[in-house]
């Protein structure tokens, strides 16, 4: 697992894509704790970490777009799956070097964090608390995104199927809303990721939120590794 | 060392391997013979771990390549037909991520060095995969194979698409390694697996056709009956001179030298006339300047054990 976790980790910054998730990620945390904190003179940073759902969300289907993917297109599959190193490992080895580059983009509203509190006195508690609440939405994402990428040797229809499921993901409050259906409705509710999200933005640290997308992940890298599985039965 | 049990697998409606069954001993270097579509990916893939196999077993080193996949595949090194690296690594990064997968750790760095000095890429370590050449590529896919000293090595094809030259080397190569590892080859040329194996297993339409020494399978086959000769001789003289042997008929080719025609000299099957040609001819004083025509070809080989099962069957 550590192994193929170090080559993936370095793979992301061999090519530009490490890079440009990096900056993106920066560039739009940057941005709005410009406008909504310096802008307005304010520690508060719940507006700031509101407002980078929609960014992670389109932002994590790149991440992981090649992760499985490239490697059935290549065939480079064939060397880790014949060497002595369990599927389950090749997974999360990936997934976690998936996850640290995912860590690291975040990682800026913690150093915006420590900015201001050269100037005045931010509440800790709350800001690791929307931390948490970030890292557990990117987190949960990779591992949907991971399990899509396995599913197809093109990256393009990999992060093309991302963005379909971030963008419902999106609209999954608003469907709740129009249909008639109870039961969809009810569906379409606890399907929603924003209603999991909300709580960390406002400085509620949700256990059953929590546990939502802990679930979640760990379904979808389950799936990718039977994915991985299947494939072997061809 | 390596057995293979009944195997079988099936793609949908077609059947790759069909209940084939053989073993390997340690030190012992198998050819796997076949043609294209035989079944020779198929069961290296399935030795690998790579695919599963539909039923039976293979097991490697004591386990059981679908039951215990990690202990069966730390034995093995495998040199896939189709090469495929990570081509944005450089060769000493490749080799080092190679360690890290099969978990080598002590002595790596000169383990790494003693590989690449004896698939001679020693002078390559630092150029980026994606501009090696072919030959070199292939010798990467070898270094590969070889680290962590697997007792068992499995290589499918290791020596298409090379030069002559580039072959030649890779078969020393395989046979240096023989001497003190188990190894299973693919090919589908014939010489070669004469040249580099001690036992040939016979693979056809994902069938077990034959399981013999090399030297076995050419003897069922060479034809000592029948010989195209070169003979410097007008074909009355030649006719003359193998007058006295009764059953041989002589046919003339054509004349291929000014002074040398080739001829189709045969004489009863089973026989072998190569000795009695030549006293004729050299008490006739008629050169001999080459024969040829009784080395045996794979597609022979092939016909031949088709044949001998129908007629068995």
């Amino acid at each position: 697992m550590w192994a193929i976790l170090k080559r993936e980790f370095r793979a992301y910054f061999q090519s530009p894509l490490g890079y440009v998730f990096i900056s993106a990620l920066f560039f739009f945390s940057g941005f709005y704790f410009f406008t909504y904190n310096l802008y307005s003179g304010t520690t508060n940073m719940s507006t700031l970490f509101d407002l980078l759902f929609p960014v992670v969300l389109f932002l994590v289907p790149v991440l992981t777009m090649r992760l499985m993917s490239e490697d059935k297109r290549l065939r480079t599959d064939q060397l880790l799956l014949t060497a002595p190193v369990s599927r389950l490992g090749i997974v999360l080895g990936k997934y976690c070097a998936a996850a640290a580059v995912f860590i690291i983009a975040v990682s800026s509203t913690l150093l915006e964090a420590i900015v201001m509190s050269f100037f005045g006195r931010p509440h800790w508690p709350v800001i690791i608390g929307h931390f948490v609440g970030i890292l557990l939405l990117g987190l949960t994402l990779i591992a949907i995104c991971m399990f899509l990428s396995a599913l197809t040797e093109s990256q393009v229809i990999a992060a093309v199927s991302g963005f379909v499921v971030s963008l419902f993901l999106m609209l999954v409050d608003a469907l709740a809303l129009v249909v008639n259906n109870r039961f969809l409705q009810v569906v379409f509710r606890n399907l929603s990721f924003n209603d999991r999200y909300k709580p960390f933005t406002v400085g509620i640290f949700d256990l059953p939120s929590v546990v939502f997308f802990i679930s979640i992940g760990a379904l979808f890298l389950f799936l990718t590794l039977a994915v991985l599985d299947k494939d072997r039965w061809r | 060392m390596i057995h293979v049990q009944e195997l079988t697998k099936r793609y949908g409606d077609k059947l790759a391997l069909d209940h084939v069954s053989f073993d390997v001993q340690q030190g012992e270097v198998l050819g796997l013979l076949g043609l294209n579509g035989a079944g020779k990916t198929t069961t290296m893939n399935i030795l690998t771990g790579y695919i599963s196999a539909t039923s039976g077993r293979a097991i490697v080193d004591g386990h059981d390549v679908a039951r215990e996949p990690i202990e069966a595949k730390r034995v093995i090194g495998y040199l896939p037909e189709q090469l495929a690296f990570y081509t944005d690594m450089r060769v000493r990064e490749y080799l080092d991520f190679v360690c890290d997968l099969k978990g080598v750790k002590k002595g790596r760095q000169e383990h790494v060095a003693e590989i690449c000095e004896r698939v001679g890429i020693a002078h390559m370590t630092s150029r980026l995969i994606r501009n090696l050449s072919r030959g070199y590529r292939q010798r990467l896919g070898f270094a590969q194979a070889l680290v962590g000293n697997p007792k068992v090595l499995i290589l499918d094809e290791p020596t298409a698409g090379l030069d002559p030259s580039q072959v030649i080397e890779i078969r020393s190569l395989i046979q240096e390694l023989g001497k003190t590892r188990t190894v299973i080859f693919s090919s589908h040329v014939l010489s070669e697996v004469q040249a580099v194996c001690t036992r040939v297993v016979v693979l056809h339409n994902g069938r077990l056709l034959a399981d013999d020494t090399p030297e076995n399978l050419g003897r069922a086959l060479r034809s000592t009956h029948r010989m195209v000769a070169r003979i410097q001789g007008e074909p009355a003289q030649v006719r003359a001179a193998l007058a006295p042997y009764e059953g041989l008929t002589i046919e003339v080719l054509g004349q291929k030298e000014p002074t040398a025609y080739d001829y189709v000299i045969e004489g009863a099957e089973g026989e072998d006339i190569r000795a009695d040609v030549f006293r004729a001819l050299a008490r006739a004083d008629l050169p001999l300047l080459s024969t040829y025509g009784n080395e045996t070809s794979l597609e022979d080989i092939f016909l031949h054990l088709v044949a001998a099962q129908r007629y068995s069957a």
